[in-house]
């Protein structure tokens, strides 16, 4: 199975810069999920790598094999579209073995390849039926086995998800991870949603305005996001960001008195530069306990809202203009209007720049 | 129901619901204007629309036709008005149909109609397959090629009977430049039917290249990638991708340049007159020359029937196809 390397690849449309300046290295067998709002690149580049694209500047190597300026057929890749572009004129056989035939490949090893995939994803009754007429769940898996019936260094995935239901989504994807590590088939995945992307990435490359903003694992994206729009994007709902003044080794939350007094070294360290000056703080929504009992200078806000969610109930509160939400369980009777008091885990707390919205400490 | 006075709950007698009953379901098939129920109902109301159209569809084409196959089972001549019409059953018929002429005529516009709509095919699919991909100046190049198909046929007829001339016609003109001896384009029997063609070819080609490439613009440009992902050579793309999908368009613009290649009269008229001899009378020039040159009006009529025929069971098998292509889209 190939890797795969970006080295600073640019693609302008007239003056809109598309990629501006993406780096990346995907290892052999692995799962990438470039993860992304609409408009941040991310299928521009997949479709660079692809070669469907050719790239204002830059360099793509498969194997360290440069392929820059080669087109789709000499890279061997396969691809799934979003809404999957099947044959709609040719029936799921013919759809599956078009790879095949167009190299010429004997009817014999065609038989045999069909056979393969026809088990992995349980086409057997469908092979006769015409691509056109097949729902989006079928459509998908056809579109997945003909993209890896010739055996592809790279597979390339354009949102194949986004077509499907929600319940139907959650299978699928569960699925398609298994599949990837069943095949060892490296692989990189595009999508805007990032329970997706926490789901199947072995890396997810988040990516923002053509560029990227942070490579690592599922995990250590949601643990250290590396800027204020990582940890919003990542997780549901997202961070909580609470504007404070850092003065002497503690903060103090905008729009309240609270003071946060600050135990961990290494935040006070890092904080040193801020002395005086006012930070972004973050914190996730299951990082901060609610209380029923209010303590002295403790932090306490009134209860704006309350939205039940399966086991857990989001909380939401206002810090200043800001809403403030907190995850908790249903322990504690709440309702609108009650005071409460809050604590928040230091060692989850993530410190940004407000100017540049990088993080401090995460 | 605003005209309804009981409500139809309250009703106390059974009489009474099923007086009600009746009303709630004709009331549903009838025009409700509001306060009062017709007895029309909505298929009657729209009859009474179509109507007027349906009176002047039938007035100017069932009429005639009706007329000209009866007058294909008499011995008549609008000429010769005053001598009454005389039936012979199917003596016109049998008479066209055993006349070795006639058949001469089927076989020459057999081969007219087949080699004109083959040549002008291949041409068409091929142009509009270069015309595809975007370049300097296609919108120009594509507004100089439809340009023959918006001339009257009668002026090309006659412009390329002065370019035919053998002795003075900018054809051989050019050829002679090559060294290549004069050609008697048009006074030559074996020449001069495929200088019809070539003519023919020249000006309706583009209507093929019109068609073709709106059909081929009507794929999508995603199927085209995933075929080249799927490493698909130009050849494989345009054999399992273009030509499939564009098909249905394909079909009927053959069938059309079929039907009026069938039918091809002004062109040859003023290229050609027919001659040399009747070289290059189609069916319809000879039906032509005996309705309107010896009217021979029921002989003609006759004549008409034959050829409607034969256009009609062509365009059926087309037809069929098309459906047969649908049908495979939808079936399961």
């Amino acid at each position: 199975m190939s890797t795969v390397r970006l080295e600073n690849l640019k693609k302008y449309y007239g003056t809109v810069k598309a990629i501006d300046g993406v780096n990346l290295n995907v290892e052999s067998r692995s799962f990438v999920v470039l993860l992304g709002p609409s408009g941040c690149g991310k299928t521009t580049t997949l479709r660079c790598i692809a070669g469907l694209e050719v790239p204002t500047d830059g360099k793509i190597y498969f194997d360290d094999r440069d392929v820059t300026g080669l087109s789709p057929s000499e890279r061997n890749v396969g691809m799934v579209f979003q809404f999957y572009a099947l044959y709609p004129h040719m029936s799921v056989l013919e759809n599956i073995t078009f790879p095949l035939r167009a190299c010429r490949v004997p009817p014999k090893t065609i038989e045999e390849k069909v056979k393969e995939v026809v088990q992995i994803f349980q086409l057997k009754d469908l092979l006769k039926y015409k691509a056109s007429i097949l729902p989006p769940g079928d459509q998908q898996r056809v579109a997945l086995a003909r993209a890896v019936v010739r055996d592809p260094g790279v597979l390339l995935l354009d949102e194949p998800l986004s077509a499907l239901d929600e319940k139907f989504r959650e299978k699928m994807r569960s699925e398609l991870g298994k599949l990837q590590k069943r095949l060892g088939i490296t692989t990189i995945y595009v999508t805007h949603d990032q329970r997706e992307a926490m789901a199947l990435g072995d890396v997810i490359v988040v990516m923002r305005d053509g560029l990227i903003l942070q490579v690592g694992s599922p995990q250590e994206l949601y643990e250290h996001p590396n800027s204020i729009f990582v940890g919003n994007f990542l997780g549901t709902p997202g961070m909580n960001f609470v504007e404070c003044r850092y003065e002497k080794g503690s903060l103090v939350l905008k729009g309240t008195s609270y003071r946060l007094k600050l135990e961990r070294q290494d935040l006070i360290a890092h904080l040193v530069p801020y002395e005086g000056r006012e930070v972004i703080m973050g914190i996730r929504p299951e990082y901060v306990h609610v209380d029923g009992k209010l303590k002295d200078g403790g932090l306490s806000l009134e209860v704006v809202a309350i939205e039940p969610a399966g086991r857990y109930r989001l909380i939401d509160f206002l810090i200043g203009e800001k809403v403030f939400r907190v995850r908790t369980d249903w322990e504690l009777s709440l309702v609108p209007g009650r005071r409460v008091g809050l604590q928040m885990r230091e060692d989850r707390l993530c410190i940004f720049d407000k100017e540049s919205g990088r993080a401090v400490v995460s | 129901m605003a005209d309804n006075d009981k409500k139809p709950g309250a009703s106390p007698a059974l009489v009474h619901s099923e007086e009600v009953l009746e009303r709630f379901t004709k009331a549903s098939d009838r025009v409700t204007m509001g306060r009062k129920t017709y007895g029309l109902s909505d298929r009657a109301f729209m009859f009474f629309f179509l109507l007027p159209s349906l009176f002047i569809l039938l007035f100017l084409v069932g009429y005639p036709f009706i007329t000209l196959i009866r007058s294909g089972f008499y011995n008549f001549s609008v000429l010769r008005a005053a001598t009454p019409a005389k039936f012979i059953g199917v003596g016109n018929f049998t008479f066209i149909l055993t006349d070795p002429f006639t058949w001469e005529r089927f076989i020459f516009t057999g081969k007219f109609v087949i080699l004109n709509v083959l040549v002008q095919f291949l041409l068409g699919v091929g142009i509009a397959y270069l015309l595809q991909k975007n370049f300097k100046g296609r919108s120009v190049v594509l507004t100089l090629i439809l340009m023959p198909m918006m001339l009257c046929p009668i002026v090309v007829g006659l412009f390329w009977k002065y370019m035919f001339n053998t002795e003075w016609g900018i054809v051989n003109y050019i050829l002679s430049i090559f060294g290549i001896g004069k050609v008697e384009w048009l006074a030559r029997e074996n020449i001069s039917v495929y200088s019809v063609i070539i003519v023919d070819t020249w000006m309706w080609t583009p209507f093929m290249i019109l068609l073709a490439l709106a059909a081929f613009t009507a794929i999508p440009k995603y199927l085209y990638e995933a075929a080249e992902i799927d490493r698909a050579s130009s050849w494989f793309k345009f054999r399992h991708i273009t030509l499939p999908l564009s098909a249905p368009v394909l079909i009927i613009a053959v069938l059309f340049r079929m039907i009026d290649s069938i039918k091809a009269f002004d062109l040859i008229y003023t290229l050609t007159g027919g001659g040399p001899g009747s070289a290059t009378q189609t069916l319809s020039f000879d039906l032509y020359k005996r309705a309107f040159q010896y009217f021979y009006t029921g002989e003609a009529s006759a004549y008409g029937v034959i050829l409607l025929l034969v256009i009609m069971s062509l365009s059926l098998i087309f037809i069929r196809y098309l459906n047969r292509l649908a049908a495979q889209n939808v079936r399961r």
